[in-house]
């Protein structure tokens, strides 16, 4: 999300305004004509083979979009429900600086020259892997994209690439794009369509060589034990997250309970890095609850388009009805609800902004990925207990600390078992930094000079010659 | 080196591939003063001095002439910007290299007018200027703006109870001095790695090709590069030159000429206060053509590599080395070209060949010649100037040439290609690096044993096999020994314009 977030975060609802106010973000075209709604491989438009559609559907009312063929700007805020500004300001913003930094890569990414012992000259070739697939999900759909193919793309690699059933169309514009571009036809083909036959089809077949999957850490063990089973393709993976966002009691308190609102409540709740434990140091736990409560009390939650919306309708209704079975959840097995809790509105997908207190660890809310606008806060003595309750998790994507103390800083960044800490911040993400899981929420890494080593297959040449010399 | 200029459309090669360029006529050279601060600005000793067409031997216009109280003007411009909390400064490293994309983009705009301006001059073909200094400067610009956001340092476990880290921080204000014959190429490959890394720079270029570099100060200035980053102060060695080299504010100097100003430049740059110093010099380079070669490649290349840029190259194929079985008709074929290479007016697309830069190269080649001649070289053809033509010189050809001749040791700089026989393997390596200099060298073989062998054992920076001057914005370039110090291009660049800092930080040994 980049600084442009970190800084859109706390001061999201008056940054926003004003950048509208002022034509910074131009105004959205609320029913855009969809053009780009078939298969793209070769760089042309296809049905299905079995002539099938689906229907995507616009969150923020519950109806049909259009149909979409079925093979196993404001687009991505129709499709997803996130809030346009933020479609605009954040995740194409990232988009264009995620595809600009690969394309510099890709002339960069060397070989060596190896001093092997004998008469032999070694080197390596950094060659691409080969056919990758690539499964996207739908909370960023166009950022997702861009993730997947700056990489794959910059080092050599040809792709087949399923959209998630929830949010096609920004994926299949972009293919537009890409033919338009001048990519050769065949090096990016996408199939929109459903996970247990597109999704299936992919992580299975025989002549792929890679699959990269972001999605559930459910799904992601379905990817990996097919890639296994099949032809051992490699396979990476951007799974789930129980985010432990530690505020000590030294932290700057505006500061860090802005943030930590953010870190949970952005893009509706909807995303793997989600700070979604709040572990607070017992001195200032009330004043931080209480704060918080009053910032999710003051959050908008609104139609997307609309230019004052901080939050948007969940993506379908089986995510809105998951989460509110956390909910509920959450209140049978005795966390304190301080608000929000329901539905909040008649149509579409909409949740209240929901903030529960006195969270224990044995709670299904503060074990289990919600995916929605739930805050959990729970509360902490010391530094090394909060350690070990952190890391008490079969996840680690990301974490936070907030604290002014430079040991502090290092020791819980040191200690904490996550593929990203965040120290005064949160969601802050750079194309040049990268991100990715410990133990079950993922393997590999995607961004940064990291990124091309999932796309890259390493050749050894070693040649024999008469006589070696250093 | 020349490019096809093909379009591609959805993969496919434009079967029909655009028109030659064409030069602009009358060009107007809008800029002829000292660039500081994104401003134009007089000297502030009110000289100016003049700046020639070396075909038509006309003045082309007058430029302000730079003294030490410009390129004091300068470095303090460049300082500023390079303040913590300066625009520059706190400018992201993505944005640097956007920067630089936007500027290459100006540069494929203003493509023409730029190729014109270089022609006129330097009096290299127009068509070359278009194709290979432009398309050069291009790609560098746009290779070094990927590089940008890419320059990172590294965590490292060390001994104790520490976190340790490097920085790779700009040098600062960096120096270039830039020379004639590849005017505005050899500026960019200094400008875009020293932006790339957030340094501020204080250029100057040759005295006999000023324009199209303050061209480029206008390209700068239009991209919304912050005022000071960029500063360039035209004017002649002893006074210019020798300000950026002694100057105790600039950091580092990268100079690209030849060897003899070389040391005077790292002599004043570590007399002054020890600045850093890449330097890109002169070369007496060796091209091995063995028996088993493909004879027609290796004549092409070697004739290629010695007359292009009317000899002006320090990558020169000037010490043409041939098997004794292939001797004899290595030298017919070549002398062929070399009767066949057309010399004549720049901007006529028919010209391979056009005037030397001025005339103390024109003499000093020439001298050269006569020496060849007297030494006992065989004059194959050429070896004089074409008639009443200015600084034309005709495509000379010396064979029976050996080591000890002027034309064998010297760098010449213009259209003479000296060719010496050798026997064998072991005797020829000796002989290709005996010499101060170590540039470039070439091979020509079939054999992938002796490929690997010569490229493993001639002491050059560069080494090209079946091929010549295949230079390219990723790979690095530099001398060995006297040819230079330090690398340009590649990522090994970067190096030459970064200053690395270790951070090691003390953990509490108690509990937090």
């Amino acid at each position: 999300m980049l600084r442009a977030a970190a800084t859109l975060g706390p001061r999201l609802g008056r940054r926003l305004l004003s950048a509208a106010a002022t034509q910074a973000v131009p105004a959205p075209n609320q029913q855009p004509e969809i053009f780009y709604n078939k298969i793209f491989i070769d760089n042309e438009w296809h049905d299905a083979v079995s002539k099938k559609t689906f229907p995507t559907v616009n969150p923020a009312t519950g109806e049909v979009i259009c149909q979409v063929a079925e093979g196993d700007k404001a687009l991505e805020t129709l499709d997803n429900g996130k809030p346009y500004v933020i479609s605009y300001l954040v995740d194409l913003d990232m988009v264009l600086k995620c595809l600009r930094y690969y394309a510099g890569w890709a002339d960069k990414y060397h070989g060596k020259t190896i001093p092997i012992d004998g008469d032999f000259f070694s080197y390596t070739r950094h060659e691409p892997v080969g056919v990758c697939g690539q499964i996207i999900p739908w909370n960023f759909p166009l950022l997702m994209q861009a993730w997947k193919l700056g990489p794959a793309l910059a080092t050599g690699n040809v792709v087949v690439m399923k959209v998630a059933e929830q949010t096609p169309l920004t994926a299949l514009y972009v293919a537009n794009l890409i033919k338009e571009a001048g990519f050769p036809p065949g090096v990016v083909n996408i199939v929109p369509g459903f996970g247990p036959t597109a999704g299936a089809a992919v992580a299975s077949h025989e002549d792929v060589d890679k699959v990269a999957f972001t999605g559930s850490t459910e799904i992601g063990r379905l990817i990996q034990v097919a890639a296994g089973s099949s032809n051992l393709k490699r396979v990476t993976l951007e799974l789930g997250g129980k985010s432990p966002n530690i505020i000590m009691s030294d932290a700057d308190m505006d500061w860090a309970v802005e943030q930590a609102h953010f870190a949970l409540f952005f893009n509706q709740g909807q995303c793997c890095c989600a700070g979604s434990r709040t572990f607070v140091q017992e001195d200032v736990y009330n004043e931080f609850v209480e704060r918080s409560v009053a910032r999710a009390k003051s959050r908008v939650v609104g139609n997307p388009f609309d230019s004052k919306t901080e939050q948007g309708p969940q993506v379908d209704e089986t995510q809105f009805k998951k989460i509110l079975g956390y909910i509920n959840s959450g209140k049978q097995e005795g966390a304190k609800l301080l608000c929000g809790g329901g539905p909040a509105a008649d149509r579409g997908y909409y949740i209240q902004p929901t903030v529960f207190g006195d969270v224990q660890d044995g709670m299904t809310i503060a074990k289990e990925e919600i995916f929605g606008p739930v805050m959990q806060i729970l509360k902490f003595k010391t530094i090394e207990e909060v350690v070990g309750r952190a890391n008490n998790s079969n996840y680690g994507l990301a974490a936070a600390v907030f604290t002014k103390d430079l040991d502090k800083a290092n020791y819980l960044s040191q200690a904490l078992q996550a593929g990203t800490v965040w120290v005064n911040c949160y969601d802050v993400f750079g194309a040049q930094s990268p991100f990715g899981g410990y133990k079950m929420s993922g393997s590999g890494r995607e961004l940064g000079e990291y990124g091309l080593q999932a796309y890259t297959e390493v050749k050894t040449v070693t040649v024999k010659i008469p006589q070696k010399n250093s | 080196m020349a490019t096809t200029n093909g379009a591609v459309e959805n993969g496919q090669p434009d079967k029909k591939p655009p028109a030659l360029p064409r030069p602009i006529r009358n060009l107007e050279v809008k800029f002829a003063k000292i660039f500081i601060n994104n401003e134009w600005h007089e000297s502030k000793s009110g000289k100016k001095f003049a700046t020639y067409n070396p075909s038509t031997l006309e003045k082309i216009c007058d430029v302000e002439e730079g003294d030490k109280p410009d390129v004091d003007k300068a470095v303090e411009a460049a300082q500023a910007a390079f303040q913590r909390g300066s625009a520059w400064r706190q400018l992201d490293a993505l944005s640097r290299g956007r920067l630089l994309h936007q500027l290459a983009d100006l540069v494929e705009r203003d493509r023409t007018i730029l190729a014109t301006l270089e022609t006129m001059d330097t009096g290299k073909p127009f068509l070359h200027a278009f194709f290979i200094d432009l398309e050069g400067c291009i790609k560098t610009l746009r290779y070094f703006a990927g590089w940008a956001d890419k320059i990172q340092g590294k965590t490292i476990p060390t001994d104790d109870n520490v976190v340790c880290f490097t920085r790779h921080e700009p040098i600062g204000v960096c120096g270039a001095i830039t020379p004639w014959n590849f005017p505005l190429l050899m500026l960019v490959w200094k400008l875009a790695p020293a932006l790339c890394c957030g340094n501020t720079v204080v250029l100057k270029p040759a005295e006999q090709t000023p324009l199209t570099a303050l061209h480029l100060g206008s390209l700068i200035k239009e991209v919304g590069f912050p005022p000071g980053v960029v500063n360039i102060v035209p004017g002649f060695g002893p006074t210019v030159g020798a300000a950026i080299s002694s100057h105790p504010q600039i950091h580092k100097i990268a100079f690209t000429g030849s060897t003899e100003v070389g040391k005077l430049v790292k002599e004043a740059a570590s007399r002054s206060n020890l600045k850093r110093v890449t330097l890109e010099l002169g070369g007496k380079n060796p091209c091995i053509v063995c028996a088993d070669a493909d004879l027609d490649l290796a004549v092409e290349c070697a004739h290629q590599g010695v007359f292009f840029n009317q000899g002006q190259c320090c990558t020169a194929a000037s010490r043409v080395f041939v098997e004794e079985q292939i001797y004899a008709e290595f030298v017919r074929r070549s002398v062929e070209y070399a009767k066949k290479r057309p010399v004549g007016d720049p901007f006529d697309v028919r010209t391979e060949q056009g005037p030397q830069i001025d005339q103390k190269q024109f003499d000093k080649i020439l001298e050269l010649i006569e020496s060849g001649k007297r030494e006992g070289a065989k004059l194959e053809c050429g070896g004089s100037a074409m008639e009443d033509r200015g600084l034309f010189i005709t495509p000379t050809v010396f064979s029976e040439v050996t080591d000890n001749m002027r034309i064998a040791k010297e760098e010449i700089f213009g259209p003479v290609q000296p060719i010496l026989k050798f026997k064998n393997i072991e005797e020829v390596i000796k002989r290709a690096n005996n010499t101060d200099y170590g540039l470039t060298a070439a091979v020509f073989t079939k054999n992938l044993d002796k490929a690997l062998k010569l490229a493993s054992a001639l002491e050059s920076g560069t080494v090209w096999i079946n091929c010549y001057n295949a230079i390219y914005a990723q790979a690095p370039f530099g001398g060995f020994k006297m040819s230079g110090n330090g690398r340009e291009l590649g990522e090994y660049a970067l190096a030459e314009y970064t200053e690395v800092k270790t951070v090691t930080i003390k953990l509490s040994d108690k509990n937090p």
